[in-house]
C-alpha cells in the first residue's frame, strides 16, 4: 500500500513541534509510526504535513524517581520491557510492554504514540489506567497533567488539544505488598486485546486491602471497575471471592455508559461476558493461584 | 508537489545519499532505490515480518529489528541499516543462516530474510532459549510453508552453535 | 557400502540463494524502461457500471495510460476455465479480464493505470470516476441456488455452474436398511490461501518480433503459456512464461488470472515492460480462495458400526467466475474420495457448483480431499457414538484390509496400495491412546476439558493418467517430462516440466539422478520454470511433482544408464551382457578393475571419438511419463487439545502424524511438508475463515483480521511414517505435499468435539473461535451447575511469566 503525498518536517525540539502543530492544526505527529503509517498506507489518514518528533532526544528515556516511574513519550515498548529499572519498580509495566504487538513492533512503537492514538484495543491504556498513571501534556501555554483514565475520550480520540504533545508518562511504583497483572484475550491475527483486564491489589497477607481494576479492548476507552474493586477490598482473596467480585464487572460497564465493541471475531455480548474472566485470570495470576 | 527530502543512510556498511519523497517507505528505498531486493513485502499492516531489517538510529547504541514497511525512508536518515544481504561476510554464512539451511528452516524462502533477521536479534538477547521462548520471539514473523517447526529447530540449533555468545 | 543418496535427508540445494537474499522473485526483477500497473477494483460485490471517467487519471503525473474494459474487450478473449466436468451441464460463463457492464465481486477489475512508478499509479487510481448501480449480492452457495436469489450470469440460471453426481452401489437401499444413520451439516468455510508472496507479473512485449515474455508467480508456467495464448491471441511459440522464484502457492498460483493478461495487454499497448504486483489487501480479494462448501452428509451403518453407506448433497461455491481448475475440485478430487481408507459399499456424491458474488474459488492445499476426509471422519465419530464404540474401534472395523496392488472402491476408482491399519497402529503406539483416555476421564471430573481426535485418511495424488484427465474433462494432459543432459565434464542438468515453489525438488530430483547414475548430488543442477528452456509439463499441484515428474527423471536416467552400458561395453571391449553397473561404475562381470565411470563415458559420448556403431553422440535423454494410475497416500493423525470452559479458548497441545507416501527420497523434506501441511489444516479448524457481510464485503480483508497460524499458537508437530510403495510408480513414491492439511483439520475438529463431549456439544462451525465454543458451553448449561469457578488457564499471550 502506498501513502498519499505529504510534506515532511522534522522537529528538533518539543517547542518546535508545538509551534508546527499550532501553525498546522491538521498535521499529524509521527513518532514510532506504528499507528500512523499503516493508516497512511491505506490512505485512511492523509495529512498534508507530517511532523516527525522522532529526533527529540529529551522525549526519550526512563527514570525512577522516588515512587514514580517517569517514561519519556518516545520510549519504545521494547525499551520499557527490557529496562531493569522498570522491572524492579513496576513489573506489570515491563510485562505489559513485552506483550504488545511483536518484537519488531515493540522496537519502534512508543508509549506516547500508543496513548495518543487511543486505539480501544491498546494494552497500555488499560494497564496504565489500573496503575493510576498520568501523562504530562505540553502545549503552547505550558504543561498539564492528565490521568490516563481521563486521557482517552472515545475510540481514537483523546482530550489533548491539537497542539498538545504527550511528553512523559508517570506511573507509581509498586510497593512490596502490591501485586499487579494483566490478562488479555488476544486476537489471533492482530494480537490486539479483544478483552484485557488489568488489576493492582494491595495485600496484607491473604487479605486484599485495596484493589484497582480496569478493563479495555471491549470498550472505546478503558473502564475502571469500582464495584469489582470494592468487592475485593477488605476481603481474603479466595477463588470464590474472586469469582463473585469479578461478576460485578457488569455493574461497572453499565455505570460507565459506554458501548461495548463487537466485531466479526467477537461480539459485544461475548466480550462483556468474558471480561470478568480476564479480570479473574489477572487476579489469580497476581496472587499466585493460577496454575500452568 | 511536496519537496523531496535529502537523506543519508548506511546500508550494509555502505553510505547512500538519496533524495526521497517523504512517503517512500524504507522497504521501497531498499528494494527500488538501492536494489536490495532480499528484503520482502508480505503485507500492508506490519503483521507478516517479511520486511524485517536491522536498524540503528543515531540515538541508539545497538541496531534493532524494524519492520521496514512501517517506517518512512526519511526516518532512516542518519541510520545504519543491515539487510539480509549484509549478514554473510566474505561468503561466510552466519550461524543463523547456516542453521536455517541445516535444519530445513525454509521452503519457499519468502519469509526467510525477515525470519533470519528476527532470530538473529532474538538470540542476541536470549542465547539459550527454550522452544517456547523461540516461538514467542517469532510472533511477528509469518510463515505459511514450514508450520514454524523447523524454524524453531533452526533457532535452537543456532543457539547451540553459540550464535548468542 | 556408502549411504544411499535416495532416502538421505541432505540439506537443500536451493537454500543458499534463499538465506542470503540472492533469490529473485517476480517483484525483485527490474527491466529497462519498466513501468508499473495498478488495477482499480470494484468496491461492490454486484453492481452495474453506469459510466467511467478516466480523464483526470490520464492527466495525473507520471501516468502513461489508463485502460478500461472497453479497451481490452476487443483484444483480450475471456479467461477460460480448463476443467469442464462432463455430464454436469457446466456453464462456462464469460470471464472478462476487465468488467465492462457488470461487476460480480469485490475485486473485479474495472480499470488499470500504468505509470512511471507505483505510487503515481495508485494516485491516479483515486482519480478514476466510476458510476455504479448496486445490485443485490449473494454469498452463501446454498442460498445462491434458491429461488429468488440475485442472479450473477444470464447464462447460468439459478446461479448453477454445474451439477455432478457420482455413485457406486445402492445408497438408497443401504440407508433404508441401516441399523444406524447419522447426519451432519458441515460448513467448509471459505479460506484465503495466503502464500507469503502475493501475486505478481511482468510482461515484456517485443513488438518487432511479436514475442511476449511473461514473468509470472505461477505453479504451472506451461499452462500459463497455453492460456495466455488463448486469451491474447499470440501464438504459443511466441510466448515465453518464466516462473522465477515463487514464494509459495498452495493452489492460489494455479489459476491463470485476468491480472497478468491485463499486464500483458498494457505492455503490448505501450511497448515497454510493465510490472504489476499485488498488495496483500488486493491479494485477499483478487487471488483465489479455497473450500466454501455447504454440505449435508449422512452415513449408514449396521449395529456393529460397520459402515454401509455414505452420501452427500454439497453446495460448492465457485465465486463469481469459474477459475482455471475450479470445477474439478469439489467433484473429481472430492466426490470420488468418499470411500477414504474405508470399505464402504454404497456411496453417492451429489455436488452443485454455484456462482456467488465473491472471489473465485480454486484449489487450496488438499483441494477437495480435506473436505472429503473431514466429512468421513466426522461421520465416523458420530457412528461410533451412535453404536457406543470408541473412535479408534469404529475406524478399525471399517478400514480396508492391507493390499499391495490395486483395490477397487465402490465409487469407481482403484487405489494403488495401502496398509491403513498399519498407519493407525503406528499412530496409537506414539500417543498412548489408552493412557490418554484414562487421564481424560479423571481430568473431566476436575473441570478440565481435554480431547483427542483421530483422523484416518486416504487421498488421491500424483495427478494423473492423461486418459483419465481427458475423461473427466480436464483441458490438458497430466503427464510430465524430463530432459537430462550429462556434459563432457560429467556434470548434469535436469530440465523438468513441473515448477516447484518451495517443495525442494531441486534437491530431491538431484537425489534421484545421483541415485540412478552414481554422480554426486552437487554435480546436478535442476532447471525449472521457464517455458523456453524446459520441456512441456503440467505443473506443480495435486502432490504430483515428485510422483509424476520424479518418475520422468528416474526413467530418463535409466535410459542414459542403458546407453552408458553400451558405450562401456564398447570401451571395455566386452559383451554388453557382461557389463554390470554399481554406484556410477560400469564394469565387466568378475573383473571390477575393468571399469568405466559414468563421467568417463559421458566424456566419450560428448566428444564422440570412439562410439560403438549406431550410437548417437551426446549424453542426453528425455522421457514423457504418463502415469498408469493416480497414487493414494494415506495415514493416521491424532490431535490433542484442551478447551478452557471459561472463555472457549482452545489450545492445541499435541499433534502426531503418521503418513505413508511410499519410499522417501529426502525424509527431511518429507517431514517439512507434513509440518507445514498440518499447521495449515490447523488454521482451518481453529482460526481461518473468509467472512463476508450481507453486501458481499470481505470483513477479513487483511492480515490483521484473517488469522493464519502463528508460531506461538502451534506445538511441535510429531512426524512418523510407514512405507508402502506404490506398485505402479517407478520410484514407488506417492506424494506428501498435501497430506498434513488433508488430515489435520479433521483430527483437530474431532479432538475439540471429544473434549466437549461430556457437555453434549456437537455441530460447531469452523473456525472454532473462542466465542463459538464459549456459546456452545453456555448453551449446554455447564456454567449453571456450579462449574465455571475453576482455576484459570493461561491463554492468548497476555501473560509473560
Amino acid at each position: 500500500m502506498f501513502a498519499a503525498e505529504f510534506e515532511y518536517r522534522k522537529a528538533g525540539s518539543i517547542a518546535e513541534a508545538i509551534q508546527l502543530l499550532t501553525d498546522n492544526p491538521e498535521a499529524r505527529v509521527l513518532a514510532g509510526g506504528h499507528s500512523l503509517i499503516p493508516l497512511m498506507r491505506f490512505r485512511l489518514a492523509r495529512p498534508e504535513l507530517v511532523i516527525d518528533i522522532g529526533g527529540i532526544a529529551n522525549l526519550r528515556g526512563i527514570n525512577v524517581s522516588g515512587d514514580t516511574v517517569n517514561i519519556g513519550a518516545l520510549t519504545t515498548h521494547a525499551e520499557i520491557a527490557n529496562s531493569a529499572d522498570v522491572q524492579r519498580a513496576n513489573g506489570l509495566l515491563a510485562e505489559a510492554a513485552g506483550g504488545i504487538g511483536d518484537p519488531a513492533v515493540r522496537n519502534r512503537g512508543t508509549i506516547g504514540g500508543n496513548l495518543a492514538h487511543a486505539d480501544p484495543a491498546s494494552d497500555w491504556a488499560t494497564v496504565l489506567t489500573a496503575l493510576g498513571a498520568t501523562v504530562s501534556a505540553q502545549g503552547p501555554a505550558g504543561s498539564r497533567t492528565i490521568a490516563v483514565a481521563d486521557l482517552i475520550a472515545d475510540a481514537f480520540t483523546t482530550v489533548l488539544d491539537e497542539n498538545e504533545l504527550i511528553t512523559t508518562v508517570s506511573v507509581p511504583t509498586l510497593a512490596s505488598n502490591q501485586r499487579a497483572e494483566y490478562a488479555k484475550m488476544a486476537h489471533p491475527a492482530s494480537f490486539y486485546a479483544v478483552v484485557g483486564g488489568a488489576v493492582v491489589v494491595t495485600m496484607d497477607g491473604d487479605r486484599c486491602t485495596a484493589a484497582s481494576v480496569a478493563v479495555g479492548g471491549l470498550t472505546p476507552r478503558p473502564v475502571k471497575a469500582p464495584a469489582v474493586e470494592q468487592a475485593l477490598s477488605g476481603t481474603t482473596l479466595t477463588m470464590d471471592r474472586i469469582a463473585d467480585a469479578t461478576a460485578r464487572l457488569s455493574e461497572d460497564l453499565n455505570a460507565a455508559g459506554v458501548d461495548i465493541i463487537g466485531d466479526v471475531y467477537a461480539s459485544a455480548d461475548f466480550r462483556s461476558s468474558i471480561a470478568p474472566v480476564e479480570v479473574k485470570h489477572a487476579l489469580l495470576h497476581a496472587i499466585g493461584l493460577a496454575h500452568h | 508537489m511536496p519537496n523531496k527530502v535529502p537523506i543519508t543512510v548506511t546500508v550494509n556498511g555502505r553510505s547512500h545519499s538519496a533524495e526521497v519523497e517523504p512517503r517512500t517507505l524504507l522497504v521501497h528505498l531498499l528494494r527500488e532505490t538501492l536494489n536490495l531486493t532480499g528484503t520482502k513485502i508480505g503485507c500492508d499492516t506490519s503483521q507478516c515480518g517479511a520486511c524485517v531489517v536491522r536498524m540503528r538510529t543515531p540515538d541508539q547504541s545497538n541496531g534493532v529489528t524494524v519492520k521496514s514497511c512501517t517506517a518512512f525512508a526519511v526516518q532512516a536518515d542518519g541510520a545504519d541499516v543491515t539487510t539480509i544481504e549484509g549478514l554473510a561476510q566474505d561468503g561466510n554464512l552466519t550461524a543463523v543462516q547456516e542453521a536455517f539451511w541445516n535444519r530445513h528452516g525454509l521452503q519457499c524462502g519468502y519469509c526467510t530474510a525477515g525470519m533470519i533477521m528476527s532470530v538473529t536479534e532474538f538470540l542476541e538477547g536470549n542465547p539459550d532459549p527454550s522452544a517456547e521462548e523461540v516461538r514467542a520471539g517469532l510472533e511477528g514473523n509469518m510463515c505459511r510453508c514450514t508450520g514454524y517447526n523447523n524454524i524453531v529447530r533452526a533457532a535452537l540449533a543456532a543457539a547451540a552453535a553459540g550464535q548468542g555468545d | 557400502m556408502t549411504t544411499r543418496i535416495f532416502g538421505s535427508g541432505i540439506r537443500r540445494r536451493e537454500d543458499p540463494r534463499l538465506i542470503t537474499g540472492q533469490a529473485a522473485y517476480t517483484d525483485d526483477i527490474k527491466l529497462t524502461g519498466m513501468v508499473h500497473a495498478a488495477i482499480l477494483r470494484s468496491p461492490h460485490a454486484h453492481a452495474r457500471i453506469t459510466g467511467i471517467n478516466t480523464d483526470a487519471a490520464q492527466a495525473a503525473p507520471g501516468v502513461r495510460a489508463v485502460y478500461t474494459g472497453a479497451d481490452t474487450a476487443g483484444t483480450l478473449n475471456p479467461i477460460p476455465c480448463a476443467w469442464a466436468i462432463p455430464d454436469s451441464d457446466l456453464k462456462a460463463v464469460a470471464y472478462p479480464a476487465i468488467a465492462t457492464d457488470v461487476v460480480r465481486y469485490v475485486g473485479d477489475a474495472v480499470a488499470v493505470v500504468v505509470a512511471e512508478n507505483r505510487y503515481q499509479a495508485e494516485d491516479a487510481l483515486e482519480l478514476i470516476e466510476v458510476g455504479y448501480e448496486p445490485l443485490p449480492a449473494i454469498i452463501n452457495p446454498e442460498a445462491a441456488l434458491a429461488d429468488g436469489a440475485p442472479q450473477l450470469h444470464e447464462d447460468a440460471p439459478n446461479n448453477q455452474a454445474f451439477h455432478w453426481v457420482a455413485a457406486g452401489g445402492d445408497t438408497d437401499a443401504a440407508f433404508a436398511d441401516a441399523a444406524v444413520t447419522v447426519s451432519e451439516t458441515i460448513n467448509q468455510q471459505k479460506l484465503i490461501p495466503t502464500p507469503m508472496e502475493t501475486r505478481s507479473a511482468i510482461a515484456s512485449w517485443a513488438a518487432a518480433m511479436g514475442e511476449l515474455t511473461l514473468w509470472n508467480t505461477t505453479q504451472n508456467p506451461h499452462i500459463a503459456r497455453f492460456v495466455t495464448c488463448l486469451v491474447t491471441g499470440i501464438a504459443e511459440h511466441k510466448i515465453r512464461v518464466i516462473a522465477p522464484e515463487v514464494g509459495g502457492g498452495f493452489g492460489a498460483k494455479i489459476a491463470v488470472y485476468p491480472w497478468e493478461m491485463i499486464t500483458a495487454f498494457c505492455s503490448m499497448q505501450l511497448g515497454v515492460p510493465v510490472k504489476w504486483t499485488e498488495t496483500r489487501t488486493e491479494n485477499y480479494i483478487a487471488t483465489t480462495h479455497g473450500r466454501d462448501h455447504v454440505e449435508y452428509v449422512e452415513m449408514a451403518a449396521d449395529a456393529n458400526g460397520k459402515v454401509t453407506g455414505v452420501r452427500s448433497v454439497v453446495y460448492a461455491g465457485m465465486g463469481a467466475y469459474l477459475s482455471t481448475a475450479a470445477p474439478g475440485i469439489p467433484t473429481i478430487l472430492h466426490g470420488l474420495m468418499y470411500s477414504g481408507p474405508y470399505d464402504i459399499a454404497n456411496i453417492k456424491a451429489d455436488v452443485y457448483g454455484v456462482f456467488t458474488n465473491s472471489t473465485p474459488v480454486e484449489a487450496y492445499r488438499g483441494a477437495g480431499r480435506p473436505e472429503a476426509t473431514f466429512l468421513l471422519e466426522r461421520l465416523m465419530d458420530r457412528v461410533g457414538d451412535a453404536v457406543g464404540i470408541d473412535a479408534v474401534e469404529v475406524r478399525r472395523r471399517n478400514l480396508i484390509e492391507p493390499f499391495d496392488n490395486n483395490r477397487d472402491v465402490a465409487i469407481g476408482i482403484t487405489y494403488d496400495s495401502g496398509n491403513y491399519s498399519g498407519a493407525l497402529d503406528e499412530l496409537l503406539g506414539h500417543i498412548n491412546y489408552d493412557g490418554f483416555r484414562h487421564d481424560q476421564e479423571h481430568e473431566r471430573e476436575h473441570g478440565t476439558f481435554r480431547g483427542v481426535g483421530i483422523a484416518c485418511y486416504c487421498e488421491i495424488c500424483g495427478l494423473g493418467p492423461s486418459q483419465v484427465a481427458g475423461a473427466v474433462g480436464f483441458g490438458g494432459g497430466l503427464w510430465e517430462s524430463a530432459t537430462v543432459r550429462i556434459y563432457a565434464t560429467g556434470k548434469v542438468n535436469v530440465f523438468i516440466g513441473t515448477s516447484p515453489h518451495g517443495q525442494g525438488e531441486e534437491t530431491t530430483f538431484a537425489q534421484i539422478v545421483a541415485d540412478e547414475i552414481g554422480v554426486a548430488v552437487d554435480d546436478v543442477e535442476v532447471i525449472h520454470g521457464d517455458t523456453d528452456i524446459t520441456p512441456m509439463g503440467w505443473g506443480t499441484y495435486g502432490s504430483r511433482t515428485t510422483v509424476v515428474g520424479g518418475a520422468a527423471v528416474a526413467l530418463t536416467m535409466r535410459k542414459l544408464r542403458d546407453k552408458a552400458r553400451i558405450i562401456a561395453a564398447h570401451l571395455l571391449e566386452a559383451d554388453e551382457a557382461d557389463i554390470e553397473y554399481e554406484d556410477g561404475q560400469f564394469f565387466v562381470r568378475g573383473a571390477r578393475d575393468r571399469s568405466q565411470s559414468i563421467q568417463d563415458i559421458a566424456l566419450q559420448a560428448n566428444v564422440a571419438w570412439n562410439l560403438p556403431e549406431g550410437i548417437e553422440p551426446g549424453m542426453e535423454a528425455s522421457t514423457y511419463y504418463d502415469p498408469p494410475n493416480f497414487s493414494y497416500p494415506f495415514g493416521a493423525h491424532a490431535a490433542i487439545v484442551s478447551v478452557d470452559p471459561d472463555n472457549g479458548h482452545i489450545t492445541l497441545d499435541r499433534y502426531v502424524a503418521v503418513d505413508d507416501c511410499g519410499p522417501q527420497i529426502n525424509p527431511m523434506i518429507v517431514e517439512g511438508q507434513v509440518h507445514g501441511g498440518v499447521v495449515q489444516g490447523a488454521g482451518q479448524a481453529l482460526w481461518e475463515g473468509a467472512v463476508y457481510d450481507d453486501n458481499g464485503q470481505l470483513l477479513t480483508g487483511s492480515m490483521m483480521d484473517y488469522a493464519i497460524p502463528r508460531a506461538h499458537l502451534v506445538p511441535d508437530i510429531e512426524v512418523h511414517s510407514t512405507v508402502t510403495p506404490s506398485p505402479h510408480n517407478p520410484l514407488g513414491v506417492k506424494g506428501i505435499g498435501e497430506t498434513g492439511t488433508i488430515a489435520s483439520t479433521a483430527a483437530i475438529y474431532s479432538a475439540v468435539m471429544d473434549a466437549l463431549k461430556p457437555l453434549g456439544i456437537s455441530g460447531l462451525d469452523m473456525p472454532l473461535t473462542p466465542e463459538k465454543v464459549w456459546r456452545a458451553i453456555q448453551a449446554s448449561g455447564y456454567a449453571d451447575h456450579g462449574h465455571g469457578h475453576g482455576h484459570g488457564h493461561d491463554h492468548g499471550h497476555g501473560h509473560q511469566h
